[in-house]
């Protein structure tokens, strides 16, 4: 109110003084972001012919102001032109700060988003929308596959995990618009509960450099970016139809994108995919369909000095395993592995019985950014994210529409990130994180629970920085520290609890015991560090060397501790243990880019080595009324990971582009000196492409997919004494051999139309398996049932709008 | 300025809804009902002996406690015997009796009888027909052991869950081309004078 009664003295007095015209408005102007002076920024006095420009360090002069209210119209060519008022009472300083950009708008029309790399010295690749959209109706694992190094682990083809160097499940953290997915992805046998349709962009981080996201990706982190909102009024979308002749499926996908000049955006985002039994050259894999329906809803502002985002993402799978993967005993697995055809092959349908798995994931995000002048950009995120999982397994009686898992996860993440960007040179980020998890697995499934009850509490906080040392080199430095605690509460049998000798580790746990089980109340703390240091050096402007040491650390997930049963996919009992310690890695990477005019390359050799290295491995025979079954147990070793990935691009003339790429990798226990389970088989796709621009954009397609056979594995093949013909015969199970290798070939094809001026039909037709080879993948789980697929015919239908 | 108020507000009201209240629930205790932890093989013969019965018994399932298997009786030499098999789940009080579900979906079980080194042979007495309706398949709850000359060797039961009962043999007792999965798989070691 004071300065009220002040403002409104001056102006009286301003206007008393009103013909006196001589006073001077002056100042400098700088950028917001910062604080940069303004050169050649125009001044315009709204309403009279008054200008001004600035000079080399920023500063204005206005002459000749009569006193008075002003508005002071701002621009520059790199900038938005704003609008400020002012009064004049007598010569006045003034300083004004725009924004820097309408420059980064007009890179978004240019070349389209824009999305930061994640890392400076980590070697990491993106896909964009455009390879994105030929895996509409495919998954996100299947997709990544197009990066040199990544692989997948598959159980059978509609349960893809992203294999990074050789790591996957727990070790690769999945980012999906800012928010660490929580999906139950310790599991093996579980996809990521994410729609690749939702992506816009999709950067891969080898190893973990990002210590943003976490400080636990051994493997490596996979951010899926939605559409950035640009500044401007405007509306599009896409239409993907797709239609597959193995699997008889259909897929479709929409999404509409409107965005306004103030700042304000509204999307969402929305698939449906149909299909039934998918099938090998030769029989039909029965009970192997797949639906699945997705849709994100986001609206928020982006202005430049402040924004907040809302985002809701939905999906829902339901999907059909393998109906001869499910089995009694190790007899069966056996029979499987002897026969060459599974023992179940019923007609091609599109129902989905059980064995089947249905997963419902939820994800609810609010963030909020405000720009500080001269300092930076703070985030704040909250994110709400329930899954739902329920796997439902063949059963007898009243119980065969019970589902045999049944999990509720609840996630709740709090997270805050200021990046510090005023200085030229240097970038800082800080940030801390916490959240809270809570699995509930539902007791009327009438099965012991394979996950207990657990809630877990995690509290993290880190700095990184990136300085540019000079125009050559760019280092890297970041700090992360990860508490964890988690708060059990499990059933065990208490012949289980002896023979694993907890009754002498861990008595003071039991809480309660019954007959024949006992509960314990397991709660462990883990304290992480992780970290990162590297350069990235620009040897001259077609080569860049990225050079990156990275140390992460994870603790053990609910599965490792404590699992607790048998697992009727691979007719193995599994055991956690309590006993076990976090594990540590040590990564050096380095990477060489090199882009020449008609060449493109990358080469990225890896060493990786982990402490405490978390493996599942074989610990004897156990005898139950079912027969005998092969028992795993979680164990830790020191391992050893190293390998290459090389990715080659050669442009022969106009219409022709030669691809390649190449990845190996080698892992070994160092303990028992023998190689690492499940490691990626040495691959090698070639892609030649013919594209000719001027007939709708014409583009032909042949990949050649080499995938050599995996020599270097563990033997865990055990023998048990089982019968046969009536003879009871030790029996050797050979669980462990890979797969011969394969080469597969595919075609694809692509052409443009132009609907009218603002829209444009892409027609692809693509076959898959071109040869309709029999071929098993060391990496799919259900190798020992069945072949992998056969040919398939797409065809996909785009209007972009 | 309001604006950013408001969305303030909103953030804070959502942090307040979502965070739930700590209800420090105890889990209840889970005794699997499908569980198969006792086998029980009753063969009685026409003649004067008692019966003779093999049992198998797990009673912690698929824990690491092997199954304990007892002989009660002597097989004779060139005998007949009825048999009948029991399939209990013994985690659970009042036990159940598997048996009333093999009965209630015969069609899609069948046990398997096979002798190494011992003399006998077995024959199907029943069929899906006797419990709930279906056709003439055998389900295998009752039977018939006739023993040949003095031997001992080994007896396995084998019950699969779903198998082809119309493939070739199968529904004479062969388990080669039966399919499906193992419920049970029970070996015991016989003799008869």
């Amino acid at each position: 109110m004071k300065h009220f009664f002040i403002g409104l003295l001056l102006f009286t007095i301003g206007s008393i003084h009103a013909q006196k015209c001589n006073y001077t408005l002056s100042g400098k102007v700088t950028d917001f972001h910062d604080g940069d002076p303004l050169f050649d920024a125009m001044l315009k006095v709204v309403g009279a012919d008054i200008y001004a420009v600035t000079d080399f360090d920023g500063n204005y002069s206005i002459n000749n102001l009569c006193a008075g209210e002003y508005t002071i119209e701002v621009s520059h060519p790199q900038c938005e032109t704003t609008l400020f008022n002012i009064s004049i009472t007598e010569s006045t300083t003034r300083d004004f700060n725009i924004e820097h950009h309408a420059e980064e708008l007009k890179q978004v029309t240019v070349t389209g988003e824009k999305y930061k790399n994640e890392t400076n010295s980590g070697s990491e690749e993106s896909l964009k929308s455009e390879t994105l959209e030929k895996f509409s109706s495919g998954s996100l694992g299947d997709a990544l596959k197009e990066i040199s190094g990544v692989s997948s682990l598959n159980t059978g083809s509609t349960v893809v995990k992203p294999v990074i160097q050789g790591l996957h499940s727990s070790r690769v953290l999945i980012i999906n618009n800012g928010v660490r997915l929580k999906d139950q992805e310790w599991g093996v046998e579980h996809a990521p509960n994410l729609d690749v349709n939702s992506a816009a962009n999709i950067t891969v981080v080898k190893g973990a450099g990002a210590l943003r996201y976490g400080g636990d990706a051994l493997g490596g982190v996979i951010v899926t970016d939605p559409r950035i909102a640009p500044v401007k009024d405007t509306l599009f979308g896409k239409t993907i139809f797709s239609a597959a002749s193995n699997g008889r499926g259909v897929s479709t996908t929409s999404s509409l994108f409107k965005a306004f000049k103030t700042g304000w955006y509204v999307n969402g985002q929305g698939t449906i995919k149909y299909s039934g039994d998918l099938e090998t050259p030769d029989y039909v894999l029965s009970n192997t369909g797949d639906r699945e329906k997705d849709f994100s809803v986001g609206f928020g502002l982006n202005k430049f000095s402040y924004g907040f985002d809302a985002y809701y993402s939905y999906y829902d799978a339901e999907i059909g395993i393998l109906r001869a993967s499910h089995i009694g005993s190790v007899s069966d697995l056996i029979r499987a592995i002897n026969n060459l055809e599974p023992n179940y092959v019923e007609d091609f349908t599109y129902d989905i019985n059980a064995p089947k798995q249905d997963v419902k994931h939820h994800l609810a995000k609010m963030s909020l950014f405000k720009r500080f002048e001269n300092a930076g950009k703070l985030n704040l995120d909250y994110s709400f994210q329930f899954n739902k999982r329920l796997e439902y397994d063949i059963r007898r009686g009243d119980d065969r529409n019970t589902p045999s898992l049944d999990l509720e996860l609840k996630t709740h993440t709090l997270s805050s990130n200021f990046t510090w960007d005023s200085e030229n040179d240097f970038t800082a980020n800080f940030g801390a994180e916490t959240s809270y998890q809570e699995n509930y697995p539902n007791p009327d499934t009438g099965i012991r629970r394979l996950i207990p009850d657990y809630k877990m509490y995690t509290a993290a906080g880190y700095a990184t920085i990136d300085y540019n040392l000079s125009d050559d080199w760019k280092l890297d430095a970041g700090l992360r520290y990860d508490f964890v605690r988690i708060d059990a509460l499990k059933y065990y049998l208490n012949s289980r609890w002896e023979e694993r000798g907890y009754d002498v580790d861990y008595q003071d746990i039991v809480i309660q015991n019954l007959d024949n089980q006992l509960l314990a109340n397991p709660v462990f703390d883990y304290n992480n560090w992780s970290g990162t240091l590297g350069a990235k050096y620009t040897i001259d402007n077609n080569l860049v060397a990225r050079f990156n040491l990275s140390s992460a650390s994870r603790s053990p997930n609910p599965s490792e501790l404590f699992s607790d049963g048998l697992h009727h996919s691979a007719a193995v009992i599994e055991l956690g243990d309590l006993r076990l310690k976090k594990e540590q890695s040590f990564k050096a990477a380095v990477s060489l880019e090199g882009n020449y005019s008609d060449f493109n390359f990358t080469l990225n050799p890896f060493i990786n080595r982990i402490q405490d290295f978390i493996i599942l491995e074989p610990n004897g025979i156990q005898q139950t009324t079912r027969g005998a079954f092969p028992v795993y147990a979680y164990n830790q070793v020191d391992a050893r990971l190293f390998g290459i990935d090389v990715g080659a691009q050669y442009q022969l003339n106009d219409n022709f582009e030669l691809n390649s790429n190449f990845a190996y990798v080698n892992g070994q226990d160092l303990e028992r000196d023998r190689p690492l389970i499940d490691m990626p088989a040495p691959n090698w796709t070639n892609t030649l492409t013919y594209n000719y621009k001027n007939w709708h954009n014409l583009t032909v397609g042949l990949r050649s997919q080499a995938v050599f056979e995996q020599k270097r594995f563990p033997d865990n093949d055990f023998s048990v004494v089982i019968p046969v013909n009536s003879e009871q015969v030790e029996t050797q199970v050979n669980v462990s051999t890979p797969p011969a290798g394969y080469n597969l070939f595919h075609l694809s094809s692509s052409m443009d139309f132009n609907v009218n001026e603002h829209s444009k039909l892409s027609l692809g037709l693509y076959v898959d398996n071109l040869l309709d080879t029999d071929y098993r993948d060391y990496l799919n789980r259900q190798r020992y049932f069945v072949d992998d697929l056969g040919r398939n015919f797409r065809i996909q239908l785009k209007l972009n709008y | 300025m309001k604006s950013y108020k408001i969305i303030t507000l909103l953030f804070l009201s959502v942090l307040a809804i979502t965070s739930c209240s700590d209800d420090d629930r105890i889990p209840e205790p889970i005794n699997e009902e499908e569980v198969i932890t006792t086998v029980i093989v009753t063969l009685e013969s026409s003649g004067p002996d008692d019966d003779v019965v093999f049992t198998s018994q797990d009673l912690d399932g698929d824990g690491p406690d092997e199954p304990t298997i007892n002989i009660e009786g002597k097989l004779r030499a060139n005998t007949t015997y009825s048999g009948s098999l029991t399939i209990l789940n013994e985690t659970v009080f009042p036990v159940e009796e598997i048996n009333e579900e093999i009965e209630e979906e015969a069609d899609k079980h069948q046990f398997f009888f096979e002798f190494n080194g011992f003399d006998g042979t077995t024959t199907y007495t029943d069929t899906e027909a006797d419990y709930n309706g279906g056709n003439d398949n055998p389900v295998g709850l009752k039977f018939i052991l006739n023993t040949g000359e003095a031997s001992s060797g080994t007896f396995t039961v084998t019950l699969r869950h779903e198998p082809d009962k119309e493939a070739s043999g199968v529904s004479q007792g062969d388990i080669s081309n039966a399919g499906g999965e193992t419920d049970v798989q029970q070996t015991f070691n016989i003799s008869s004078i």
